[in-house]
Order: C-alpha cells, then structure tokens, then sequence
C-alpha cells in the first residue's frame, strides 16, 4: 500500500492544565474523504491547527504527505490546502485579485497565475464574476471563493475546518458536490463538520470528544458496531413530557428530538414496536413508534453524548 | 386572540437592492414560526426590522400591540432578541453579564437576583456563574445570549440563527428550552440554516429576494413533493446520474454521499412506470443498480425544491 498522507501517532497538545488532544493516532489515504466530528472544543481545529504546523505538539508524532509537522513545516505548506468558517479573504479586492493574492503567498509561478485562476473559477461556478469584491459576495459565494483560495496552487491535500458552517441546505449540497469531484481527481480531503447529514459525503469519520479520538471508520460500520440495538422513531405529543417519559422507558438506552417527532435508541431485544407503545400508555402517553434507520447522530450521541455536557464546560473554543 | 407580533408589508432598500420587499407576519402566543432560505434572502433584515434595530421604508411592526416606531420603548419590553453575533461582555462573569442586561432592560433591582439565578438554571449555567463569559464555550454562550434575551420576561423571542456553529448535543439541548418557553405561550421567531430545526416550527415562510414567497406547516411545504423523491443506490454513480438527468420525468439529480435522490416532475409519480423505465436505461447504460425506491420527501428536499423553482422564476423574469 502506498504510503498514508497524513500518519498520527500519540499526538498531544496541553494548554496549560486543559489536554486539548489526547494521544491521537490515525492514517488517512490518498483520494479519501475524511470526516472529522466532535463537539464545539473537543480539539478538531487544534488537531488541524497542529497538522497544518501552526500549532507545536506537546507530545507525539505526526507526518504529512511524509514530512514531519514539526521539523518540516516549511516543505508541507506548499502542498496543503486550508480553510476555516471564518476565511481569511480580503473583502476590499476582487475575486480575482484575492486568488492572485494568495497564488503569489504559495509561490505559484507567475506564469500559471492566469490559468490557475481560470480552472479555480470555473470549478466553484465563480467564472463570470472576478471582478466582484469579496466583500460583497453572500456567505455560500464566499465559501466558494475561500475554498478556490485554498485549492489555487493545486495542493494535495485539503484541510477543511466547518467549512459550511451556516451555509443553507442548497449550498451545501453544491459545496460538497465539488469536495466529491476533487477526491475523484486524487485529493485528498481531511474535514471537521457540525453536521451530521455530512458524514454521508464522507469514506470514513473520526469522532473526537475531550480530546480523544473515539471511534474512525465508515459510516456503515459505525452504525453496526456502536450501537447497543435498534433506533425507533416515536410520533407523540406533547413533545417534551414525552421525552422525559421515554428516557425513564426501561430498555430505552438515549432519547431525542428529532425534528417534529422523538428518535430513541433501545437495547438489542428490549422492544417491539407493541412494547414500546404500551410503556408510554403506562406513562399516559398516546404514541405511535416505529423502526427507523439509525443514523450517525445516534452514534455521535451514544460515543459522545454523556460527557459532553462536562466537556463543554470546561473547553475554550 | 392577540398577536404577539403583527409584521405588516415591511419594506428596507439598501442602495438598489429590495433586502426586504413586502414581508408580513403574524406570531400568536405559543406559537414558533420559522425563517429558512438562502443566504442573502433577507431572513437577518427582517428580524433586525421587527425588533426596531432598523427603521422601516414601509410597512408596520406591532410587538404585543405596540407600534415598533411610534412606542418604541413599550415594543422593546415586549421583546427578546438573540441576533446572529450576540455580544457579552468577556471580561464580566456570566452572573455579571446577565445582571448588566436586566439592568439596561429595566429589571428592578429587588427582583433582579432572583430572576438571573433562576434563568441560569433553566438554561444549565447554574455552577458557572463566576466564569468569565470569554472563557466559555460556543455553546455555553449561546445559552447565556437565550439568558440575557429572557431577562425582562418578554411574552416574544426572536432568534436569528442561534445554533450555528454549535454541536448536535447541544443543539438538542437548546431546543428543549425553546419547546418550553413555547408551551409556557412565549411566541417565537426564528431564522436557521438547519431543517431539522426548521421542521419544528408550526408555520415556516420560504424567503427569497426579500419575500415570503411560501408559507404554511412544515408539512405543507413539503406536500406536494409527496411521492416524487426516489432514493437510487447505484455505481458508478457519475453514469447513474447522467442516465436519470436525461430522463424526461426526472426534473433534479442530487447526489447524498453514496445514494442520489431523484426528484420526479409535478404530476409525475413513481405509479407512472418511471422506476421500471429508469431501471431499463440504467441498465443499457452498464450501470449496476442496487436499490431504486420512493422515500418519504425531507424538508431538505422541499428547501432545494423552492429554491430551484425560485430561481427559475427570477431567470424568467430576466428574459
């Protein structure tokens, strides 16, 4: 096998008394999509910000497209992508302008400067618009211009942190339709997200809480393997009694919202779908609930759910 | 019954652009009513507009019966605003930060203790109340910006994407306030990005271009997509997508990681044969098919489905 393009071994940061990552050890491939997901402060943009060579290790190890992050942080910078929520795009120049901009910070040859802008644009559908202001674009115009900075001097792999970050359903589906096509292309791709309808997008997810990774691998697997037993959907009403009465059901191992009606996860055998309705009759509970297809939020919840609470708490973000 | 909030043909220029052209809205108590649409459709200048943040070119604001412009004050009272960018202060603590907003919104001094440990609790910041606000996580000031908002005990809450950003647990978290507040017959404005919150609502307006251009229960919108969504598992999935792209009954491909989600025309449903056509020309295009079924339409679909038909319109209208 060839080898990985991001190689983590024991890899820690500590703020003071606060372990912000927690010996971390992971490979990612090359053309793989990796999703990265965690709670707010459980050390996604700190695991980036160390990678990229920002941010110095406490402990541990790590390589990037075989060059270690600490020593030789000046080798990776050209062959890396970054981009953040908050992207650093300069809103008095033009489109075209920031491109160049960042090409000449990358060192692109002048000569490929033109047509590099050309293949950027025309990639994020920005072709017909280079001499707009940055400042003026709305926030998904944006996403894609921060994404044709990051992708100007053709990197190799591409560190996206929240990159659709309040960004409306349209215009993520877009935004990851050209992550897709650039993983096709052999890009790679390492990116943090909030949203758990994401995952989907991606080969394979790590979940981070409190430092730790907790779980990496496809979407499928950690459905078969994290999960105590079967996920139901639950229409009742009022919602919040409800809630309270199907968390204290026993067999029932975590409960939620999930958009209008509530989702439970049970133990593998607890329940039927006859059962599950007469324990909330018991609580005086007309309901009506239903197998559904467990999702990556049930995981998410039952690895992270718990202790976030505490997590939050004590992060910095 | 009263209206907490009646929001009559309001209208804001910027320079050329209508950013909001016409807007109206009725939020009766108990009741959440939801923002959604694209960025740049105006959600944030609407709200900015109700709660007086921006004056009017036209139209007419009541909070709980009180003219926003001409009773600014009394409206005010009424109200609880969460804007996208709340600010706190960073040095203070959190007890100090909400004791700072119940004096600035007029909590009399004898009560003001009381109130702020009280909501520090209902919005699980009790423990925290000597933290510096700086020191606190996204999520965490979220909930001490729904603290602040609540401080003077307004009968209206507008809150203007309030958990970008934040994680799925704490977004449940938040929620379970919000479906409290609303059944202690607070009204509820609220502008997100995320449809599985917006599915929460009672009533959702569509946004775009500065207008309502649909409104109705989440069920509503997303009716008359009924039937018209399959769900295609295939590879490759690049072929798979141009094969049903040229199909004359399917009117949108979108790809969802794996699987692509077909959207069917009006009037078109899975009934008319379409599923064994497609499998057919799937076939012939050497694209081995896994799985081919109507699923129920999602929200998302219907968001993508308005968009789309906006746009077209807005095309249209251009020549």
């Amino acid at each position: 096998m060839a080898e990985p393009v991001v190689q983590v071994e024991g890899l820690t940061k500590k703020f003071g008394d606060f372990t912000a990552v927690d010996h971390l050890s992971f490979e990612v491939q090359r053309g793989e999509v990796l999703g990265y997901l965690g709670p707010n402060g459980s050390g996604k943009t700190t695991t980036i910000r160390m990678l990229l060579g920002l941010l110095r290790p406490t402990s541990g190890r790590a390589t990037v497209l075989g060059y270690d992050i600490a020593r030789e942080t000046e080798a990776i910078r050209p062959l890396i992508g970054y981009m953040c929520q908050k992207a650093a795009l300069y809103d008095e120049l033009t489109v075209a302008e920031n491109l160049a901009f960042y090409a000449g910070l990358y060192h692109l040859p002048r000569g490929e400067l033109k047509s590099r802008q050309r293949a950027v644009l025309e990639l994020v559908g920005l072709s017909n618009r280079p001499n707009e202001r940055a400042g003026e674009l709305s926030t998904g115009w944006r996403q894609r211009l921060a994404l044709a900075v990051a992708l100007v001097h053709r990197p190799e792999l591409l560190f996206l942190d929240e990159p659709t970050s309040g960004v409306d359903p349209a215009a993520r589906r877009v935004f990851w339709g050209l992550i897709d096509g650039l993983a096709q292309s052999g890009v790679t791709v390492f990116v943090s997200t909030h949203y758990m309808d994401e995952a989907e997008y991606c080969g394979r997810l790590g979940i981070m809480n409190g430092g730790r990774l907790l779980a990496l691998d496809t979407l499928a697997a950690l459905k078969r393997d994290a999960l105590p037993g079967p996920a139901w959907d639950v229409i009742v009403e009022p919602l919040i009694p409800a809630l309270a009465a199907l968390e204290q059901t026993p067999g029932v191992v975590q409960a939620g919202l999930r958009g209008d009606h509530l989702h439970a996860l049970t133990l593998a055998g607890a329940h039927d779908a006859v059962s599950l309705r007469a324990a909330l009759a018991d609580r005086g509970f007309t309901a009506a609930g239903e197998l559904a297809d467990p999702t990556l939020e049930d995981v998410f919840m039952v690895l992270a759910g718990n202790k976030v609470e505490s997590l939050s708490a004590g992060a910095q973000t | 019954m009263t209206m907490l909030l009646e929001a009559t043909d309001l209208r804001k220029q910027f320079g050329a652009v209508r950013a909001v052209d016409g807007v109206s809205l009725n939020v009766a108590p108990g009741e959440a009513v939801g923002l959604v649409g694209p960025d740049g459709a105006g959600k944030t200048t609407t709200m900015r507009l109700m709660v007086g943040a921006l004056s009017l070119d036209g139209g007419r604001v009541a909070v709980a019966g009180h003219d926003v412009t001409r009773e600014t004050e009394a409206a005010r009272a009424s109200l609880g605003y969460l804007p996208q960018r709340f600010s706190l202060y960073g040095d203070l603590t959190v007890y100090e930060n909400l004791a700072f907003f119940g004096s600035v919104r007029g909590v009399p001094r004898g009560e003001l203790d009381a109130r702020a440990r009280a909501l520090l609790g209902f919005v699980g910041l009790t423990g925290f109340e000597a933290r510096r606000a700086e020191a606190l996580s996204g999520g965490m000031k979220q909930k001490l910006g729904l603290a602040a908002a609540l401080i003077h005990r307004p009968p209206l809450l507008l809150l203007d994407e309030p958990t970008g950003g934040v994680d799925p647990v704490t977004r449940q978290d938040f929620w379970q306030l919000i479906i409290r507040l609303l059944g202690e017959g607070t009204g509820v404005v609220v502008s997100t990005p995320y449809m599985d919150e917006a599915i929460r609502c009672n009533r959702l307006g569509f946004m775009y271009g500065g207008r309502v251009l649909t409104s109705g229960a989440p069920r509503e919108l997303m009716a008359p997509l009924a039937g018209r969504i399959l769900e295609l598992t295939a590879a490759p999935r690049n072929t798979a997508s141009a094969v049903c792209q040229a199909d004359p009954d399917v009117e949108d491909v979108g790809a969802f990681g794996e699987r692509l989600h077909l959207r069917l025309r009006p009037g078109a449903t899975v009934g008319d044969g379409v599923t064994a056509r497609l499998r057919a020309a799937l076939d012939t295009a050497g694209v081995t098919v896994t799985g081919l079924r109507p699923i129920t339409p999602s929200l998302e679909d219907a968001f993508i489905a308005l968009l789309q038909g906006a746009q077209m319109e807005q095309e249209a209208a251009r020549g």
